[in-house]
């Protein structure tokens, strides 16, 4: 029963996904004119029998080279008297016919094995894989020259042909779409209940796989098009086969007397196929939205009226005052994820903030560093280092204090060492740049500081890549990074939460030894109390967008005023209780991990 | 690393046998008509039986295959029926007029697309757009329908390029250059319009990573950012597009040969095709079959050396 429940959720979120994605695509001026267009030359072609007044091979002595509106040849005739109106007609016929037969063919093809592959696995993908393969191998044009004895000059079995050299492309995507699906959850769930492999590809797999092949599906015909031409262009095939290809074969050798018998195929041609590529991407735009757009780095929006705070007004080392940011919705509209954020740092301290995922802390940092993403913008407020407004400075000024006065030790260490260069290379870079060495200064104050940040044999990992330590020890080469020109604002993105329990301790410790040899201030963004008490001086609780509460640790911890740091506190697990009540010890030993 | 490349070099060479003797046995469907073709139009079937017994056609097709792939794999792929030129030969000097051109296409094509890549991806806004528009030109219309333009243009009405024939680098530089100025063009304006928009999408997904962010914090410059750490990890699959660019242009040329009049690749493997010149079509298969193999291998090794990950050395 679940699962029928299930199963029609999604199919009606289907529909309302695929509604609105013809819904997008009828807004979009490009796909509608493309389409329009497209549907027009498809008409005119089909309807060619009645509309022309010769047939496409129909020769006649009076219409040789004539010229445009002469009764009866609406475009001319060509140097066989052919009437170019009417061959141009036809020509969309073959067109049509050949990018129906060779994106079918593609489509049925790669779909199928791609299906089959992506779903199974095994020794059937290996299978497949080597197939396809062998087809890339293949010199596809030259193949298709050379089965011409075979296909009798027939474009509709070269067109065949074709498609199965195109399969490739498509059995590519659908597999990888296929084999990311299979691993959804929801796949598990419907193979658990009982659905059969069949099903489970058509409900569950085709609509996912849909959107892709489509887009693709545009793009091959225009390839497809653009085959047959070029083959006929070059004589390949039937002489009695109307078609673009051969039209701008025959104009070309009249190009100097009669130029317009070379442009009217060559227009249409032309206009068809970039027709096609713009309705692909218009269909690309439509069902897969918009395509990710470039962003200049360091270009942190700030649209404020002038700073509200005066600099007689700091008292701390970094004063966060008043901080509104906010990020476009999908739709375009502004939403805002800070809402007003107000924070001190005194020197040497450590603060804490604390609160919910998507309560804005990380999203605070970030303001603070001025490396948040190119959507956000900056509304409101002030971001003083030493009573220097940071939100004023341009991306030049900022990266001077960038890596010398703040600095940043991100959560993820593996995602935020660069996987191409070798952690010396990216240790001595950084160090470089901030404090000015030469290379080999550089390298020895590198080697110092990773011994330093308790990373064995240091001249050894020097060497090696990201990918060939541990998440500990990359995290101890982004600390020894952060720490390297001794900045007097260390900024923690929730430093210990990718990490094992028990480096998580040694991380800490670390991190309170550096503080105290350095004597720098820690911001340290975390949701776990564990580690604001053992670590942290004062915390600020944060909560949608707003710090709600600010103190000494112990006050807040024994005296909370705010409803919502209480309701933190009382989520602590209490384990004295919990051990009363084997139930729960279950529920939440699982929840602890 | 060598036992790889070996491995992968007895992969490609078994793909060459299935992939000609596939080739081969499609051939075989025409021999009657090759014999015809040889004779002229007025063969009598007798003259055509007795030919195709002297060339060794009428045996069976897996005895005709193993003694061509005999003697191909002693280097020796026979000579052709028409000319009576060694094919082995007549292919290696036809590839080099074809390299040339795609060669140099190619380079200008990578150098142009990391430009407009990269550029589009990283300052955003106008020259996003004007980077992105400048590739669908190549996109949208067919390569016949450029090179006829071209044509049209610099060599019928101006007159700066010559429309048709080749020219050999070693007779005279300069001319050579003319002679291969339109072919390369047109296989550039496509190639920087596949490239380019693929270039820029990997840089955009780059610059969008988290150690792009972390570098930022450290006070590294921009200009570092993006062409150290982001064009460097943006080049693996750059280079993907790029092998996948040549063996496209390759096919490419088959047409533009045939356009210009060049006496490269594509137009011989196209002239012999038409002709039914059998060793001909047997030996520009095993090569094109070679070089696509050589391109993946190539490709798959400096891709290992880029990727730390994948090194295999």
């Amino acid at each position: 029963m679940s699962t029928e429940v299930a199963l029609l959720e999604t199919d009606k979120t289907e529909t309302a996904v695929r509604r609105s994605a013809l819904q997008r695509l009828l807004k979009d001026p490009q796909a509608v004119i493309t389409i329009a267009f497209l549907l027009l030359v498809l008409a005119v072609g089909l309807l060619a029998p009645l509309i022309a007044q010769h047939g496409p091979n129909e020769s006649s002595l009076n219409a040789v080279n004539a010229e445009m509106g002469t009764p009866g040849y609406l475009l001319g005739g060509d140097q066989s008297g052919r009437d170019i109106f009417a061959r141009l007609l036809y020509s969309i016929q073959t067109a049509a016919v050949s990018a129906a037969i060779g994106t079918g063919v593609a489509c049925a093809v790669g779909l199928t094995f791609g299906l089959v592959g992506g779903y199974f696995g095994g020794r059937v993908r290996t299978v497949i894989e080597w197939i396809f393969n062998l087809i890339m191998t293949f010199p596809g044009l030259l193949l298709l020259i050379v089965l011409m004895p075979l296909t009798k000059g027939d474009f509709r079995i070269t067109m065949l042909i074709f498609g199965v050299l195109l399969a490739p492309s498509i059995y590519r995507i659908v597999r990888n779409v296929t084999a990311g699906v299979r691993n959804e959850l929801y796949v598990d769930a419907a193979k658990v209940s009982g659905l059969s492999t069949l099903r489970i590809l058509g409900r569950h797999v085709m609509p996912v796989v849909r959107g892709p092949v489509i887009i693709s599906g545009a793009f091959l015909m225009g390839a497809a098009i653009n085959l047959q031409s070029g083959l006929a262009f070059l004589g390949v095939g039937s002489t009695e086969v109307p078609s673009f290809g051969a039209m701008i074969a025959t104009g070309f050798l009249n190009l100097y007397v009669h130029p317009l018998q070379f442009l009217w195929p060559a227009l249409l041609l032309g206009a068809s196929t970039a027709s096609l590529v713009l309705l692909g991407n218009a269909l690309r735009d439509a069902l897969e939205g918009a395509r990710p757009k470039p962003a200049k780095l360091g270009s942190t929006k700030v649209r404020r009226p002038k700073a509200p705070v005066k600099p007689g007004d700091a008292t701390s080392l970094l004063n966060v005052t008043d901080l509104t940011m906010e990020y476009p919705n999908p739709a375009g509209e502004p939403k805002q994820v800070l809402k007003g954020v107000s924070l001190e740092l005194r020197a040497g301290e450590t603060l804490g903030l604390v609160g919910e995922s998507g309560s804005g802390k990380t999203q605070t940092a970030f303001s603070v560093l001025g490396v948040l993403p190119p959507e956000a913008v900056i509304t409101s407020g002030s971001v003083l280092l030493d009573g220097r407004e940071l939100l004023d400075l341009r991306e030049k000024e900022l990266r001077q204090i960038r890596g010398k006065d703040i600095a940043y030790i991100p959560q993820e260490p593996m995602s935020n060492l660069d996987p191409s260069f070798t952690i010396g290379y990216q240790l001595v870079e950084g160090i470089r740049t901030s404090a000015g060495m030469s290379k080999a200064a550089a390298k020895e104050r590198a080697l110092e500081l990773m011994e330093r940040v308790g990373i064995p044999n240091t001249r050894r990992t020097f060497d090696l890549y990201p990918h060939q330590i541990s998440g500990g020890m990359a995290q101890r080469v982004l600390i020894a990074g952060a720490v390297a020109s001794r900045p007097r604002v260390l900024i923690a993105d929730e430093p210990t939460t990718a990490l094992d329990v028990t480096i998580q301790a040694e991380i800490l410790d670390l991190l309170r030894d550096l503080q105290q040899e350095m004597g720098m201030a820690i911001l340290l963004v975390t949701h776990n109390f564990g580690v604001v008490a053992d670590l942290c001086d004062r915390i600020a609780v944060m909560r949608h967008g707003v710090v709600v509460e600010e103190g000494d640790v112990m006050q807040v911890f024994h005296q909370p005023q705010h409803p919502y740091t209480q309701k933190l506190l009382n989520s602590i697990l209490d384990e004295t209780q919990l051990r009363e009540d084997p139930e729960t010890l279950v529920v939440t030993g699982k929840e602890q991990q | 690393m060598i036992p790889y490349i070996l491995r992968r070099l007895a992969t490609g060479v078994i793909l060459a046998v299935l992939v000609t003797l596939i080739t081969f046995w499609l051939l075989s469907f025409s021999f009657t008509g090759v014999a015809s073709n040889i004779l002229g139009p007025a063969s009598s079937p007798e003259a055509v039986e007795a030919l195709k017994d002297q060339l060794g056609l009428d045996r069976p097709v897996l005895v005709q295959y193993f003694d061509w792939l005999w003697s191909a794999l002693r280097g020796d792929f026979g000579v052709s029926y028409f000319t009576s030129e060694s094919v082995g030969k007549a292919v290696t000097i036809r590839l080099g007029v074809t390299l040339s051109i795609v060669l140099v296409a190619l380079a200008l094509s990578v150098v142009a697309s990391v430009f407009l890549g990269v550029l589009a991806a990283s300052k955003a806004g106008a020259v996003d757009r004007i980077a992105q528009g400048t590739s669908l030109i190549g996109n949208l219309f067919p390569n016949l329908l450029i090179a006829i333009a071209l044509v049209v243009v610099f060599a019928l009405n101006l007159r700066w390029l010559p429309a048709t024939g080749f020219t050999p680098f070693a007779e005279d530089p300069r001319r050579w250059a003319a002679s291969i100025a339109i072919p390369v063009i047109v296989l550039v304006i496509n190639g920087v319009a596949n490239m380019s928009a693929q270039i820029r999408g990997t840089m955009i997904g780059e610059l969008q990573k988290d150690y792009v962010r972390t570098l930022r914090t450290r006070g590294i410059s921009p200009r570092s950012i993006v062409y150290r750490h982001a064009l460097r990890n943006a080049a693996a699959p750059a280079l993907v597009v790029l092998s996948l660019e040549f063996i496209a242009m390759f096919g490419g040329a088959l047409i533009i040969e045939n356009v210009f009049a060049l006496p490269g690749f594509g137009s011989f493997a196209f002239n012999s095709s038409l002709q039914g010149d059998i060793p001909v079509i047997m030996g520009v298969t095993v090569f094109s079959v070679l070089l696509v193999v050589s391109i993946n291998l190539l490709t798959d090794v400096i891709n290992g050396w880029l990727n730390p990950k994948a090194r295999l050395f």
